[in-house]
């Protein structure tokens, strides 16, 4: 129990930055990929806040040989940059792009009942059932 | 861009970056929305992190929505569109094997060369797709 409790904990902090950092309103997405137009460059500090402060404390965690509450460590073990690895995330960024929305903050998002959202979601689930139904990921 | 937009965009990067280090230190996972949500019910022993980790990501987005609707803005795009793009997030990030949080924060801060790949790619077409459709529609 003590486990599960831990990992809505990560959720909600991970939530908790997503809504604080802007990175729920679609509005302020879009400005900041409009870098031809009225570019706004603010949440590129979301990722930058983020790595700034994993970076130096995942080499602590790595010291370790073990997490808490599992017997080792599932980091991806993938170092190929293939073809699936190009097209994907050029698909990505195209919805991305489109929607304002990436995965975490669609998520967070569902929160608001919206039924864009609500469609937004339902068909990026379909996306990832299909796709690992096909190739087997 | 203002002073306090920035502030924000930092403080909430950073608690995403300690949710990712919690989530490694704690149960050996990387944070990436798309992987936690596309294997959320498979039996490999991650699912006690991920199906709790998911609830609080839309649990915190009911209550922030209820204290403060605006962060979350008004859809940019008429409903079709939504779930196109929410196909393309789908398969794309299936594909690619993680999205802005699994590349772009987890990645980037382990250094991947797969991930830094992910990330300029779907920026660009990102920026493309924003500098194509428009940024305000």
């Amino acid at each position: 129990m003590k486990s599960e409790a831990v990992a809505a904990y990560t959720g909600v902090l991970f939530a908790v930055g997503l809504v604080v950092s802007g990175m729920t309103d679609p509005g302020r997405v879009i400005g900041f990929l409009d870098i031809t137009g009225r570019w706004d460059p603010t949440l590129a500090f979301v990722m930058g806040g983020a790595i700034a402060v994993h970076l130096p404390l995942l080499r602590l965690v790595r010291k370790r040989r073990a997490p808490v509450f599992d017997t080792r460590f599932h980091l991806p073990a993938e170092t190929r940059i293939e073809p699936a690895l190009v097209l994907g995330s050029a698909m990505f960024g195209v919805g991305w792009g489109l929607s304002g929305y990436c995965p975490g903050p669609a998520l967070v998002s569902l929160g608001s009942g919206a039924l864009p959202v609500l469609v937004f979601v339902g068909a990026m689930i379909a996306g990832i059932a299909v796709t690992r139904a096909l190739t087997r990921r | 861009m203002t002073t306090a937009s920035v502030v924000r965009a930092l403080l909430g990067g950073a608690l995403i970056g300690l949710a990712a280090t919690i989530a490694l230190l704690a149960h050996g996972r990387i944070a990436g929305i798309c992987g936690i949500l596309a294997r959320a019910l498979e039996r490999d022993g991650g699912r006690s992190f991920r199906v709790p980790f998911l609830l609080a990501l839309t649990a915190v987005g009911v209550i922030a929505f209820a204290l403060t609707p605006t962060a979350f803005g008004t859809p940019v795009r008429g409903t079709p569109l939504l779930a196109v793009a929410g196909l393309l997030v789908g398969v794309g990030t299936t594909l690619a094997n993680g999205c802005t949080s699994g590349h772009g924060v987890c990645g980037l801060a382990r250094l991947s060369p797969r991930s830094l790949v992910a990330v300029l790619v779907f920026m660009s077409t990102a920026a493309v797709t924003v500098a194509l459709v428009g940024g305000h529609s």
